[in-house]
């Protein structure tokens, strides 16, 4: 360890490249229908003229992310015509052929060099001192966590997607706030708007951020808003830079005339409240407690049998859905959750601005609010919670606990996604590893600060590996599989939902008790 | 972090690696008539569940030889026949007798994926973490690197979860035996040894070492005094344990015979297909096939074959310790392996192994030596179509053995252990710089490997040589072979006695 600066160098790029040729042993792993969403957009965005992507409905898989991702999907098109043209053929549903899939996999692979770039800058932002030990460097632990994250290795190089991609972009974007190079950050972000719109959950922290640090320009004393140090220039300057990305973005439909067909696309209310899977958040809680009192109600003769909506819960792909005994929540309903359980933390932010880290918090909180409260979540949703919180869960203990919890059940609750038997030893091993690894990290990393979990919590979370053991490898054996094969995943998002409710709550508890003092000294000190 | 954690979380990624491996495709994938060696593996698990013992070894109506006829010791065939209890539970057809004949589906491939990692899980893991763990001086740190190399050696990895074949057994077990004559559990090591003598005859690669190893040990104590009654007890363990393995074969001289006919069939040729070894490469030159007679050359080679065992193994049996009797292992199994009778390209893995318990030792060379020794088996990966998990592992070992070994920084001449030879030469051969000279050779090595691997890639070969890119492979990989060959002889003749660090690894 003589030349601190190449060494520094090098074991971020010795995990960078360990993940990347992981990545490069899954691609002829198990891929969910993802993969031909995407195979079918990069169909469409090639054949067809502007006008039609988003009417093109040849496959069920229509094209419902905003227009920069088509752009994406676009320029990749014409790389894979290198590959294999067949797949650029819109008639050609489903089709994997070798090159294909050699193309798809890569493009996935390759792209995740913005997200590795991303956690260089964002380990460069993290309040770092030099240990003796590599492996208990607090950035060398973020690294890690970060892109050997599990959740984003299945989701995108098993089941397909590209979230390393846009996850890249967010990280960076946060690095920026870090950096103090907020315009950059909300120029990334207004980008990242226009590839997914799912990222529309933690806009309010970035708007209330960018208002409240960036065009005021100073505080009082006791860090509420000193009203006249409103900067006009500054705000003029941040709404040219998003209005003109979202002109660039839409610009072109709006002249065309389609921007409700565009917003019908990404906005397709017409969904359930719940994924076909649930994801572990308040409405799993919601649609248990109406069926456990249904099967009451039915049993003391309160309810008539007959009266009752069915095949309201068998696991299959129930779209809309309507609860027996408990009022139905509507979209609206889920909106006014959401906007209610993340409003205190937008008011925190406000009143008590606590710079780019009060900033990420809120961000974690948002993105962790909208996923518990949200309308048809998808159980992937958690990384958005999970990525950004490695950042503060190096730096102080108590994130740490919550941070632990939060991912092991946030991870495990993805266990369905890949439900074939040939990925199941890949997806326990990797599991594993990323739970040993930052469990036992972040233990030495705060090692005097007393205990990173509380023995309940520990008994939570060891409850997962029995819990596992009966899902993934004793029920299938049994005969119920055959007629209740949504048990296993109700119970999973069930006991997942408990872990990430809770590590919310905690993290609303931290929000108001602690003050960010030692972190602040800390920051100080650097 | 704490060692145990580190050490599991190496363990976990050498387990997804080699999983993650399995998900290609195998030898003789959807090749009717003969298929490969996975319906080899799958045919033998049919005969073994439904014929008699007697059976087995012997071409009756139900047991045609000519179709992957069982050659290999008993051991491999109640291995067999377990696997196809448990087949047998799952789904009857994947072993019904004749019915079986070429069955391929996912969930067969999945099980016989599932039974090479249980073997690997239960035998050589097991066997490599005590030795990185038991044998090994230096800190936590360093034996978890050491540990993660060996556990990614391609090479193994390729050959059982894509290829197909339950190496980690033969060598999981010739393992077990190094690491008990390493804690001085003597008769735990020789009988670790003869199971693995009984999985896979080509473990005789290594029993020279270990056969000088104990004898030495045994002269040391006296020949007269407790070295006769530590001979006569290893050699008792040795029998039981061979007369356990044979049994059911041993009530009649005929099976034993038969058994031994099939084990070692000297008729199949001086060698087969393309080889990295003296014979094939020497084929290049002059067709020996076809000038010398059949027997002749059966006696060229064993001659040839003892005759560079011997330096390492003469040594070895005056100076028994555990350093001498890697570095045997290492020669013996490469002296097999370059001079020796009908030599498979797999049987490189032999000397593999015994290479990757150096690899702390001698980093810089050892690591050479398997990224050689995997390279040689590119033309079967290519067969097999494994060029994509071939060329990450490839890669991922090269890059983190070197990284985590400080491979490169560690080659000076004491560390190349070459300072006697040096003393030696000093006379006669001009000083060279030897550390550079090495770096030096190991980079061209290295890019000659990359463009030969992009070539049979990328390249269509000739019309007249469609063998262009096998022979280059196999000839560029004997010659690397052959000097390492030299280079480790040298290291083991020249070992000064009484060494500093040699009495601390005892």
């Amino acid at each position: 360890m003589a030349a601190p600066v190449t060494n520094e160098w090098k074991w971020f790029s010795a995990l960078a490249l360990g993940v990347s040729l992981l990545k490069c042993l899954l691609i002829n792993a198990y891929h969910s229908t993802d993969f031909e969403v995407h195979r079918n957009w990069l169909a469409l965005t090639h054949s067809l003229p502007l006008s039609k992507w988003y009417f093109e409905d040849t496959s069920e898989w229509t094209l419902d992310y905003p227009p920069f991702f088509a752009w994406f999907e676009f320029g990749l098109s014409h790389l894979a015509a290198c590959f294999d043209s067949e797949m650029l053929a819109v008639q050609n549903l489903n089709y994997a052929s070798p090159a294909t899939v050699l193309f798809q996999r890569l493009s996935v692979i390759v792209t995740d060099v913005v997200f590795i770039y991303a956690v260089k800058e964002c380990c460069r932002g993290v309040w770092d001192e030099k240990r003796k030990d590599l492996l208990e460097q607090p950035s060398f632990i973020l690294a890690t966590l970060l892109l050997w994250n599990f959740g984003l290795l299945i989701v995108d190089h098993i089941h397909f997607q590209y979230n390393g991609l846009l996850f890249g972009i967010l990280l960076l974007s946060i690095a920026r706030h870090f950096q103090g190079r907020h315009l950059e950050g909300a120029f990334l972000f207004s980008i990242l708007l226009n590839l997914k719109h799912i990222y529309l959950y933690i806009t309010p922290a970035y708007g209330i951020f960018l208002l409240r640090c960036f065009c005021f320009t100073c505080s009082n004393a006791d860090r509420s808003v000193q009203w006249r140090s409103f900067s006009v220039l500054r705000f003029t300057v941040l709404g040219l830079i998003v209005l003109s990305t979202f002109a660039l973005s839409f610009g072109p439909f709006i002249a065309l005339g389609q921007l409700p067909q565009v917003f019908s696309r990404l906005f397709p209310f017409k969904r359930g409240l719940c994924h076909a899977y649930w994801a572990p958040n308040i409405w799993a809680l919601y649609n248990v407690a109406d069926k456990a009192l249904t099967v009451l109600g039915v049993k003391l003769k309160l309810l008539d049998i007959t009266k009752i909506p069915k095949a309201s819960m068998t696991g299959g792909l129930v779209q809309e859905s309507q609860h027996s005994v408990l009022p139905s929540v509507t979209p609206l309903a889920t909106l006014i959750c959401t906007l209610l359980s993340i409003l205190p933390a937008l008011v925190h932010m406000w009143f008590r601005p606590n710079g780019a880290r009060g900033f990420l918090r809120c961000l974690v909180m948002c993105a962790l609010g909208s996923f518990i409260f949200g309308w048809h979540v998808h159980e992937k949703a958690i990384l958005m919670a999970i990525l950004p919180y490695s950042l503060l869960a190096v730096e102080q203990k108590e994130d740490a606990g919550i941070f632990f919890i939060l991912t092991t059940t946030g991870h495990y609750s993805l266990f369905p996604l890949l439900f074939t038997a040939q990925e199941l030893p890949v997806k326990i091993l990797l599991m594993l590893s990323f739970t040993v690894f930052s469990f036992t990290s972040l233990k030495q990393l705060f090692r005097c600060g007393g205990r990173l979990l509380s023995t309940s919590e520990a008994v939570y979370l060891l409850g997962l590996v029995p819990l596992g053991l009966v899902c993934e490898c004793v029920y299938p054996l049994t005969t119920w599989q055959k007629s209740f094969p949504f048990i296993p995943l109700l119970v999973t998002s069930v006991y997942c939902a408990l872990g990430v409710i809770y590590a919310f709550i905690r993290l609303y508890i931290l929000l108001f008790t602690f003050t960010d003092c030692g972190t602040e000294a800390k920051m100080k000190s650097q | 972090m704490e060692t145990w954690s580190l050490i599991s979380v190496c363990v976990f990624l050498g387990l997804t690696t080699r999983w993650a491996v399995s998900f290609n495709s195998y030898s003789g994938a959807g090749k009717p008539p003969m298929f490969g060696d996975y319906e080899a593996q799958r045919h033998w698990q049919e005969v073994t569940v439904n014929l008699p013992v007697h059976e087995w070894y012997f071409n009756t109506t139900d047991n045609d030889l000519n179709y992957w006829g069982l050659d290999y010791p008993p051991l491999t065939a109640y291995h067999s026949l377990l696997c196809a209890h448990v087949a047998k539970l799952i789904d009857p057809t994947w072993v019904e007798l004749y019915a079986s004949r070429g069955h391929e589906s996912p969930s067969h491939k999945l099980f016989m994926r599932a039974t090479v990692f249980i073997a690997d899980l239960v035998i050589y893991i097991p066997a490599v973490l005590l030795y990185c763990f038991y044998l090994r001086d230096g800190s936590a740190k360093r034996r978890v690197a050491v540990a993660l190399c060996i556990l990614l050696y391609p090479g193994l990895i390729l050959i059982d979860y894509g290829h197909f074949q339950y190496n980690s057994v033969s060598l999981g077990l010739a393992l077990w035996a190094v690491v008990g004559l390493g804690l001085g559990q003597d008769l735990l090591g020789s009988v670790a040894f003869s199971l693995a003598l009984n999985y896979k005859q080509m473990e005789l690669y290594h029993s020279l070492p270990f056969f000088c190893y104990l004898l030495g040990k045994c002269v040391k104590q006296g020949l007269t005094g407790r070295g006769l009654f530590l001979l006569l007890k290893l050699s008792v363990t040795v029998l039981l344990t061979f007369a356990l393995c044979w049994l059911p074969f041993l009530s009649d001289p005929g099976q034993v015979l038969q058994v031994l006919c099939r084990v070692f069939p000297v008729g199949r040729g001086l060698f087969e297909d393309k080889v990295a070894n003296t014979w094939c490469s020497l084929n290049v030159l002059i067709k020996i096939r076809t000038i010398l007679p059949s027997q002749i050359q059966l006696l060229c080679s064993f001659v040839l074959t003892l005759l560079a065992a011997l330096p390492s193994s003469v040594k070895l049996l005056a100076k028994p310790t555990l350093w001498q009797l890697k570095l045997a292992l290492v020669n013996s199994s490469l002296a097999f392996f370059l001079f020796s009778y009908h030599v498979h390209e797999k049987s490189i893995l032999l000397p593999a192994l015994p290479v990757c318990l150096l690899i702390n030792d001698l980093p810089l060379m050892s690591i050479w030596f398997l990224l050689v020794s995997n390279f040689s088996m590119l033309p079967l990966f290519m067969k097999d179509g494994l060029l994509m998990p071939y060329v990450v592992t490839t890669l991922g070992f090269l890059f983190f053995s070197v990284y985590l070994l400080s491979a490169l920084e560690r080659t000076t001449v004491a560390e190349l252990r070459l300072e006697s030879y040096q003393r030696l030469t000093h006379a006669c051969l001009p000083t060279l710089n030897l550390c550079s000279v090495v770096k030096w050779k190991f980079f061209l090595s290295l890019v000659g490997m990359a463009a030969l691997s992009l070539a049979s890639m990328l390249l269509d070969p000739p019309a007249a040589l469609p063998d262009l890119f096998p022979v280059l492979i196999s000839v560029f990989s004997f010659l690397h072979f052959l000097g390492l060959f030299v280079y480790f002889n040298l290291v083991q003749l020249t070992e000064p006695s009484g060494r500093k660090n040699q009495k601390k690894a005892n």
